[in-house]
C-alpha cells in the first residue's frame, strides 16, 4: 500500500498524484477538502483518512474509495461502477445520476441525495443512508435503490425532507420506518416491506453495511421498512398535444 | 367536415393534378397516411388533415402531379385572433394538452437581425482579394488562451496552451442527439465532419459504438439526464459539452418517451429498453457558477486535462453576465444559442416565447466579456438559425469565433421543415427510429450533401472577406466596423454595436 501525506497539498497536485500511481491500493492522510479525488477511476482502491472535498469519486468506473470521515457534495456524481464506503456523513448531491456501483453513507445525507439514478441492463446503482436524508431524495428516480435507515436519530424526527422521491418513475426507495414521508406525490405508493422482500432484497444490503460500519445487522433488520415507488395506475399521463 | 369530434380544419390541401398516372409512389413515400387507392372509384384520394406539408410526395412524384398548398378555406379575417391562434385554442379546449412542435420559432413578429445587417467591401483602398488565386485563411483555433505567455530561465517558450479545437472552417454541426435524429444522420455527420475537418456533436443521447472511430472528430455531450456518459464516453471525442440550455427551450428538460428507446438507443443511452427517459430542466448537481466550475473540473478531472470543455447555453435575457460567469468556470468555450434554433421536441409556448435572438446575445456577450477584459481568454460558438454563409460572416463580425449548424445541416439531409419530428414519422428518414423511414437517408450521401454545403458556405465566407479586404477569419471575428444595420432602432444598433447604413 502507497500512502500520501495530503496535509497542504493542492487538489491538482493531489489528483495528478494519484493517477501516476502504480500502486493500486492508496492510503491518503490529512485529506482536507481536495476535490475530485478518484474521478473516472477504473481500478485503485483509495482508502481516505480525514476529509475529501466535492465530487469524490465522480464518474467512478470500478475503483473503490473508503472514506474515515466525512465527505461534501456530489459524492459519486454520474458513477458508472465502483463502490464508495463514507463512515460519516456526506454534502448535498450524492450519487446524482449515477448508473451503477454504491454508495453507503454510515451518517446523514444532505439535499439531493440519488436525484436521477438510473439502472442499465446488469448495472443497478445502490445508494445507502445509514442516518437521514434532506429534501428532494431520489427526485427523477430512473432506476436502482436508495435505503435510508434513519440510525442514530434519538429524537425520531422524520427521515427525509421534503419532496422525497418528485417525478420518480422507476427505482425504488425504502425507508426504516413506518411512517409516510413528508407530502409524498400521488404519483407513487406507499408500502409496508415484506417479510420475503426484507430478507431477498434488504438483508443483504444491510449485511455490508453493519459489517462495514460495524453496526449490528439484525437490530437494523428488526424494524419495519416502507417502500417507495412510482404507482403503475397513476403514471405522469400524456400531456402533449401536438399542433 | 368534423373528423373525429375535431372541429379544426386541416392547415394544407394536396392537390392532385390530371397528370397522375396511379402509380402509388405517394403511397409508399408518405408516412403520415395522407394518400391512399379509392378502389370503388378506381382513383387515388389524398386526406388532407393528415398533411404536415413535408414534401416527401410532391418531390418523389414521377410526373409532377402533386402540389401542396395552404387550406385556401379563410377563417373570419382578425389580426388580433389569426387563423394558427384560433386553431391552437380548439386544439386545447379538444385534447387539454400542452402544444408540443418542433424546429425552431416559425414567428414572423420577433424580428431575425441578420437580414438587417450589411457587410462591408473595400473600394479603392485597402484593395479587396480573390480568393480564388491568394491565399485566404479560415481555419479557426478555439478554445481557452493562456493569460500570459511564459518562459524558462533560458527564455525558451513554455507551451502553456491549453487543449483546442482546429477547425478548417469556422463552421460546425450543432447537437443533435441519437433517438431524436437517426443513426444514419450521425454517421452522415460523422463523416461529413472529418472530411471537412470540423466537428459534430452527439447530443444528449450517447456516442454509438460504430461512431466512436470518428472521434476526433465529435463532441460529445454531458446534459442533465448524463444519458450514456461515462468515463470511456467522455474520452472518446475532441471536446466535451456540458448542456445547460437550447435556444427553442430555455428553462425546459427533455422527455424521450418509452416508445422511442429500444434496441441500440437504448443501449448508446445506457437506459432500460420501453422506459421513459428524462432530462431534468436543469442539472441538479449545478445550482450556481461553482456548481459550474464543478462539473467542469470534474469532466477536465475525468479526462486528464486533454479536452476543451464547452458549455451551452440557450440565449436569455441575462445572457452577459451568464457568460462572464461561464468564463470564469474554467468553461474553454460558451455556445450560445439563440432564439430561432432548431429541436426536436419542444411546447409550443416555450419555443415561441422565450429567449432572445442570437443576433442580440452575441453581439452583448462579445462586448460583456471584452468590457471585463476576459473575451481573448475563451471562444464563443453562436447558433440559432444560421441559415447561409452570409449569416455566418455577421456573427462571426459580431463576436463569434465559429457557428454551429443544426436546421441547415438536417435541410441538407432532406428536411423541408414540416417540425413534425415529434412524431418519428419523418418521412426524409431523418428524425424517425422506423427501419423502412430511416433507409430513406443514405449516410454517405447525406454525408456529400453536408459535405458540399459546408464546403460551400466557406467558400462563400473567402468571397466575403476577400472582399473586405480582409484574408483571414481572425481579422473578422468581432470585427463590428465591417457591419451596418438598415432599418434598425438606435437601441438595437447600441445592443447590437454597429452604426447605421450611410454613417
Amino acid at each position: 500500500m502507497e500512502i500520501i501525506n495530503a496535509k497542504g497539498m493542492d487538489q491538482g497536485d493531489l489528483c495528478a498524484l494519484i493517477k501516476k500511481e502504480r500502486h493500486l491500493d492508496i492510503e491518503i492522510r490529512n485529506c482536507c477538502g481536495q476535490r475530485y479525488i478518484g474521478c473516472g477511476m477504473k481500478k485503485t482502491r483509495i482508502n481516505i483518512i480525514g476529509t475529501p472535498g466535492n465530487a469524490l469519486g465522480a464518474f467512478l468506473d470500478g475503483a473503490s474509495i473508503t472514506v474515515d470521515g466525512n465527505a461534501e457534495d456530489a459524492v459519486g456524481d454520474t458513477m458508472n461502477c465502483g463502490s464508495i464506503f463514507i463512515d460519516g456523513s456526506v454534502g448535498d448531491a450524492a450519487g446524482y445520476a449515477m448508473r451503477g456501483g454504491k454508495i453507503f453513507v454510515h451518517g446523514n445525507a444532505g439535499y439531493r441525495a440519488g436525484v436521477n439514478m438510473k439502472a442499465y441492463k446488469d448495472k443497478s446503482p445502490l445508494l445507502v443512508i445509514g442516518g437521514k436524508a434532506g429534501s428532494f431524495l431520489g427526485e427523477y428516480l430512473a432506476g436502482g435503490t436508495i435505503i435510508v435507515l434513519g440510525l442514530h436519530n434519538p429524537k425520531n424526527t422524520p427521515l427525509t425532507g421534503y419532496f422525497c422521491g418528485n417525478g420518480m418513475y422507476n427505482g425504488k426507495i425504502y425507508l426504516r420506518t413506518t411512517e409516510r414521508p413528508i407530502g409524498l406525490s400521488k404519483h407513487l405508493l406507499m408500502n409496508k416491506v415484506g417479510e420475503e422482500e426484507k430478507e431477498t432484497i434488504l438483508r443483504p444490503v444491510i449485511m455490508e453495511f453493519a459489517a462495514a460500519f460495524k453496526e449490528d445487522p439484525e437490530k437494523i433488520l428488526k424494524a419495519d421498512f416502507i417502500a417507495v415507488e412510482p404507482d403503475p395506475e397513476n403514471r405522469y399521463r400524456e400531456l402533449y398535444a401536438a399542433i | 367536415m368534423i373528423r373525429n369530434g375535431s372541429i379544426i380544419q386541416p392547415r394544407f390541401h394536396v392537390h392532385r393534378s390530371t397528370e397522375c398516372v396511379n402509380c402509388r409512389k405517394c403511397i409508399a413515400e408518405c408516412s403520415f397516411g395522407v394518400h391512399s387507392w379509392d378502389e370503388k372509384n378506381k382513383r387515388m384520394k389524398a386526406d388532407s388533415s393528415k398533411c404536415v406539408d413535408c414534401q416527401r410526395c410532391v418531390v418523389y412524384c414521377p410526373v409532377d402531379a402533386l402540389s401542396i398548398t395552404r387550406n385556401e378555406n379563410i377563417m373570419h379575417p382578425n389580426h388580433a385572433w389569426c387563423e394558427d391562434s384560433l386553431n391552437e385554442i380548439y386544439r386545447q379546449a379538444e385534447t387539454g394538452g400542452v402544444l408540443l412542435s418542433s424546429m425552431g420559432a416559425p414567428d414572423r413578429k420577433v424580428p431575425s437581425y441578420f437580414p438587417r445587417i450589411l457587410l462591408n467591401a473595400s473600394q479603392v483602398t485597402n484593395p479587396s482579394i480573390d480568393p480564388l488565386r491568394e491565399p485566404m485563411e479560415t481555419t479557426t483555433f478555439i478554445g481557452r488562451r493562456p493569460e500570459s505567455i511564459e518562459r524558462d530561465l533560458n527564455g525558451k517558450l513554455i507551451d502553456n496552451l491549453p487543449p483546442h479545437l482546429e477547425l478548417k472552417e469556422p463552421i460546425m454541426f450543432a447537437a443533435m442527439s441519437y433517438g431524436a435524429v437517426s443513426l444514419n444522420v450521425h454517421k452522415a455527420l460523422a463523416m461529413a465532419s472529418e472530411a471537412l475537418g470540423t466537428y459534430w456533436n452527439t447530443g444528449e443521447g450517447g456516442l454509438h459504438e460504430d461512431l466512436y472511430k470518428y472521434g476526433k472528430n465529435t463532441i460529445v455531450q454531458v446534459a442533465s439526464g448524463r444519458f450514456g456518459v461515462h468515463p470511456d464516453y467522455l474520452s472518446a471525442g475532441a471536446a466535451v459539452e456540458i448542456k445547460i440550455g437550447q435556444g427553442a427551450k430555455p428553462g425546459i428538460g427533455g422527455h424521450l418517451t418509452g416508445a422511442k428507446i429500444h434496441g441500440d438507443i437504448a443501449k448508446t443511452r445506457m437506459v432500460p429498453e420501453g422506459i421513459d427517459a428524462i432530462s431534468p430542466a436543469p442539472h441538479h448537481d449545478i445550482y450556481s457558477i461553482e456548481d459550474l466550475r464543478q462539473l467542469v473540473s470534474m469532466i477536465k478531472e475525468a479526462t486528464n486535462y486533454t479536452k476543451p470543455v464547452i458549455v451551452k447555453v440557450a440565449a436569455v435575457h441575462n445572457i452577459a453576465p451568464i457568460a462572464s460567469g461561464i468564463a470564469r468556470s474554467g468553461a474553454d468555450i460558451i455556445e450560445i444559442d439563440g432564439f430561432r434554433g432548431g429541436t426536436g421536441a419542444a411546447p409550443v409556448r416555450i419555443r415561441d416565447n422565450v429567449g432572445i435572438p442570437i443576433e442580440l446575445a452575441l453581439a452583448a456577450v462579445d462586448q460583456r466579456l471584452r468590457d471585463e477584459h476576459i473575451r481573448s481568454q475563451i471562444s464563443i460558438i453562436a447558433s440559432g438559425s444560421i441559415r447561409n454563409s452570409a449569416d455566418a460572416a455577421k456573427a462571426i463580425a459580431l463576436g463569434a469565433d465559429a457557428v454551429s449548424i443544426g436546421t441547415a445541416a438536417l435541410c441538407a439531409l432532406g428536411c423541408h421543415l414540416c417540425a413534425s419530428c415529434q412524431t418519428g414519422k419523418c418521412a426524409w428518414g431523418i428524425a424517425t427510429q422506423e427501419g423502412d423511414l430511416m433507409k430513406r437517408l443514405d449516410p454517405e450521401k447525406g454525408a456529400e450533401r453536408l459535405y458540399n454545403l459546408v464546403h460551400a458556405w466557406k467558400r462563400e465566407i473567402e468571397e466575403i472577406m476577400g472582399g473586405m479586404g480582409i484574408n483571414s477569419i481572425e481579422a473578422l471575428r468581432g470585427n463590428r466596423l465591417a457591419l451596418r444595420g438598415v432599418g434598425l432602432t438606435q437601441k438595437e444598433l447600441d445592443v447590437l454595436g454597429i452604426k447605421h447604413a450611410g454613417e
